[in-house]
């Protein structure tokens, strides 16, 4: 079964995707810039797509670019910076809407590519740098999101748990940066960084939607950029074994959050990737998993409790939300479900059940243009071909004595607890 | 089953009234793999005073019940309904609001079994006083999760402040104390008077044949007994114009203060096209005024006053209504003087045909993507049903907009007595 039908083709320095499909309403561009995580440059990197969505030459402000992509029928336009295991990634999304379903309809799909390439290729300048006062306001911007992911506190626990368990490691670093670098940043600085990233990145643009190969020539006719001069790997390095960590923090809250970190060893270009899929799938992924059903249903310590695995860098982690004296009770009954995992303790139907929901998992963020685009940017990132037509097929065939490899392999990092009271 | 033709976006619905009383409705999509489903009644936490089914006396409920409700269906005598799901490849979730309780499936297989698993589950509940205890610890859990998240604590610190009598004013979830009152009597009184078949409303929408889906729903209710339901009386008081503060401050453990502004809207009895005209009309002005393309936007920004989590938004029900904006911000009694300042003080007379026309472009191509969507063509869709008008009449009342509308409606709604601040800042 073809699943999802994906051109690809190189344009000097860019890879173009092309995803034609009838159906979704709007056609969507999404523009991704990786390089690896740095403390050198992580924070230039955090900056930089915010700072090139606030001019472009043609539309020198922010009021000037909103009002243009108003017109475009409400085409949006928006950048985040993300890290994908070591690889730091910057996004700039585009989506229009389809115009056979308008009146009257300007060629928005053509608009929309040149508006994306504006905004990558033809920054507004003054003295050949980034217009100084779109810098100061980004940089402030960029500090009031640094502050707000300790204000949330689910994401505080989360960052905080990968500083500690990758403290010797790139992976510490938020993709947004560090707060203490942000001052230094200037106009001409973020400029050279900006030029350096432009030659060297690498550099995919995805085109989800009612298009032909014509969209090709439209992206050719806008876009220019050079071939790369250097191609820049970074191998994950694996962290030398050390003790299991605990670590707990306090803070004035009525909840305390408790994240575990695992190192799996296993990442998107193992064969084991999918043994390790339905191994978080049973262990807790899910509604019907183990953590959900012992630490939630069976002793209603937590509301959420659940894991996930990280594809790049070999991770997994377990969140719950609990009261803080039932801190040992949670570490104890999330242990006791891995152990169970290990020793084999799961049913043939509870495999295939978690199969089913896995393979559903897939097909359902196949129909989002967003979500299709970020499935098949795993092979840019981890630079290995996976055909996403294998995938199901490669689901299904799972072994239970591959599951059972899978939670041997796992080890326990570090345990974080975030622990709520009254007056920390 | 009816027809009903959208052409412009090219998109058909199909609808049946069963003779119990419950309405479906089927949108068939080609090219998705997912089918959703949801299955939904018009029973929210404001439904907290009313006449049960055959009683004569108005009962009071305790806060938070619809949502413990709705956790407490998914627990059979023998098993979970999250693990039914699960084995037959399927996601499933739920949620409570003001107004509504939703059920709902997503699958790429087993569409049918999926399907009446829904159904099924929804209307064979099974409470006992233990399961209900044991319920109680998990809620109270995620009633402490939200006491922690400050964004959460500031959408309801403000409506709070909005509303002196309306139980929209209510946490949807209640609080530790309150979901203490609750018994598995309680449970079914409420579920007997509002999961009748005549109360709710089943939408389907995914790569599915329609006349086979609604076959299947057909015969699924026509094996289980209904008898006819009178409809539901529900009380809310009357709400006074004034709001209850004008301004509330929460301390949490946060860096980065953070402010909304909001106003409540008159009890206009406002039902059906109305209803959805008035929504769309505040919904531009708001776009207008505070859109990212506005001076308004770019002169706040320039002075620091707000980041990229400033928003806006406008919910219209039948009974109740508010607009609230706002976000991150350094400064937020600046803020809150700025914002209540460009509503108060905007010259709505004076408003541009040319800048309403690239909002309305705007909001035309955001109902095409949000089309893309299942998830929120069924729930939005359940949302307008339950109002009385059609989320597809949406895009033809956009394009029919004009500035006298938002005139009107900044008339009708901008006005210093309903207006409340709400801020978080950090704790000292």
């Amino acid at each position: 079964m073809e699943v999802v039908s994906q051109h690809i083709h190189r344009l000097e320095g860019l890879n173009v995707h092309i995803i034609p499909t009838v159906k979704y309403k709007t056609n969507t561009l999404v523009l991704r810039m990786k390089a690896p995580l740095s403390e050198e440059n992580v924070t230039y990197r955090a900056i930089l797509p915010y700072v090139l969505q606030s001019g472009t030459k043609q539309h020198p402000s922010v009021k000037s670019i909103r009002q243009y992509v108003e017109d475009l029928y409400g085409a949006a336009l928006a950048v985040d910076v993300n890290k994908k295991g070591e690889e730091h990634v910057i996004s700039i999304y585009m989506d229009v809407a389809n115009e056979t379903y308008l009146q009257d309809a300007p060629p928005l799909l053509e608009k929309t590519v040149a508006m994306l390439a504006d905004v990558l290729l033809h920054p507004a300048e003054e003295n050949g740098a980034f217009v100084a006062s779109i810098v100061e306001s980004e940089k402030r911007a960029l500090l009031q999101r640094i502050e707000s992911a300790f204000d949330d506190k689910m994401r505080y626990a989360n960052q905080r748990l990968i500083e500690e368990m990758c403290k010797e490691e790139p992976y510490r670093l938020s993709p947004n940066g560090q707060e203490e670098a942000v001052s230094s940043i200037t106009p001409q600085s973020l400029y050279e960084y900006y030029k350096k990233a432009l030659l060297e990145d690498e550099i995919d643009l995805y085109i989800v939607g009612d298009v032909t190969a014509d969209a090709l020539q439209l992206v050719e006719k806008y876009f220019s950029i050079p071939v790369r001069q250097q191609q820049q790997k970074q191998t994950a390095q694996a962290a030398a074994p050390r003790q299991e960590r605990e670590v707990v923090e306090k803070q004035d809250l009525k909840q305390s959050k408790l994240n575990i970190g695992y190192r799996t060893h296993i990442t998107y270009k193992d064969k084991d990737y999918f043994a390790l899929q339905v191994f978080n799938g049973l262990f807790g992924g899910f509604a019907h998993s183990k953590l959900f059903r012992n630490v939630r249903e069976k002793h209603s310590l937590a509301y959420y409790a659940a894991s996930r695995y990280e594809s790049h860098k070999g991770l997994l982690f377990v969140m719950s939300g609990i009261e803080g004296e039932n801190y040992e009770k949670a570490v104890n009954i999330i242990g006791e479900q891995l152990t169970a995992m290990r020793n084999g303790d799961f049913t043939e139907e509870d495999m295939s059940q978690t199969k089913a929901v896995i393979k559903n998992q897939i097909l359902e963020t196949l129909d989002t243009p967003r979500g299709l685009m970020e499935l098949l940017y795993h092979d840019v990132v981890a630079d290995y071909k996976r055909p996403m037509d294998t995938w199901l097929g490669d689901v299904d065939r799972v072994t239970r004595d591959e599951i059972i490899a899978v939670a041997n392999k796992i080890e326990l990092d570090t345990i974080y607890l975030l622990q709520g009271s009254e007056e920390a | 089953m009816e027809k009903i033709e959208y052409g412009q976006l090219k998109e058909q619905l199909y609808y049946e009234k069963l003779p119990n009383g419950l309405e479906v409705y089927i949108l068939p999509k080609s090219g998705f793999n997912k089918t959703y489903a949801t299955f939904t009644t018009k029973y929210g936490s404001i439904d907290n005073e009313f006449i049960p089914l055959s009683k004569d006396e108005k009962l009071h409920v305790p806060d938070g019940i619809a949502h413990f409700l709705e956790h407490k269906l998914f627990e059979k005598e023998d098993r979970d309904v999250f693990q039914d799901f699960g084995k037959q490849g399927a996601s499933s979730n739920a949620f409570t609001s003001f107004t509504r309780t939703a059920y709902l499936f997503s699958c790429t297989s087993n569409v049918e079994m999926n399907l009446q698993t829904l159904l099924d589950f929804v209307q064979d509940p099974y409470f006992t006083e233990q399961t209900v205890e044991k319920e109680k610890g998990i809620i109270g859990q995620e009633i402490q999760m939200y006491q922690d998240n400050a964004d959460w604590r500031l959408y309801f610190g403000l409506i709070e402040s909005l509303y002196q009598k309306h139980p929209v004013k209510i946490d949807i979830a209640g609080t530790i104390e309150s979901i203490s009152q609750i018994t598995k009597d309680l449970l079914y009184e409420c579920y007997r008077t509002f999961y009748h078949p005549s109360n709710m409303l089943l939408f389907i929408v995914g790569p599915v044949d329609p006349e086979k889906m609604m076959q299947l729903v057909r015969d699924n209710q026509a094996n289980k007994l209904y008898t006819d339901q009178p409809s539901i009386e529900r009380f809310f008081e009357e709400e006074p114009e004034e709001v209850s503060q004008k301004k509330t401050v929460i301390q949490m453990t946060v860096q980065t203060p953070k402010c909304l502004v909001g106003i409540k809207t008159k009890q206009s009895g406002k039902t059906g096209r109305e209803l959805l005209k008035f929504e769309i009309a505040t919904t531009l002005l708001m776009d207008y005024l505070f859109g990212r393309s506005s001076d308004n936007y770019e002169r706040l920004y320039q002075d620091g006053l707000i980041d990229d989590t400033f928003s806006y938004d406008y919910t219209a029900e039948s009974n109740f209504g508010f607009a609230m904006v706002g976000g991150d911000t350094k400064q937020p009694d600046e803020l809150a003087e700025r914002l209540r300042s460009i509503l108060l003080d905007t010259n709505y007379e004076g408003l541009s045909e040319e800048t309403l026309s690239r909002v309305k472009k705007k909001k035309i191509g955001g109902v095409l993507r949000s089309l893309n969507s299942p998830e929120f063509i069924a729930n939005q869709f359940t949302r307008y049903a339950f109002n009385g008008s059609s989320l597809f009449d949406a895009l033809p009342i956009l394009e029919e907009i004009t500035i006298d509308d938002l005139k009107a409606s900044a008339q009708e709604f901008i006005n210093e007595k309903r207006m409340s601040v709400c801020q978080v800042v950090p704790k000292r």
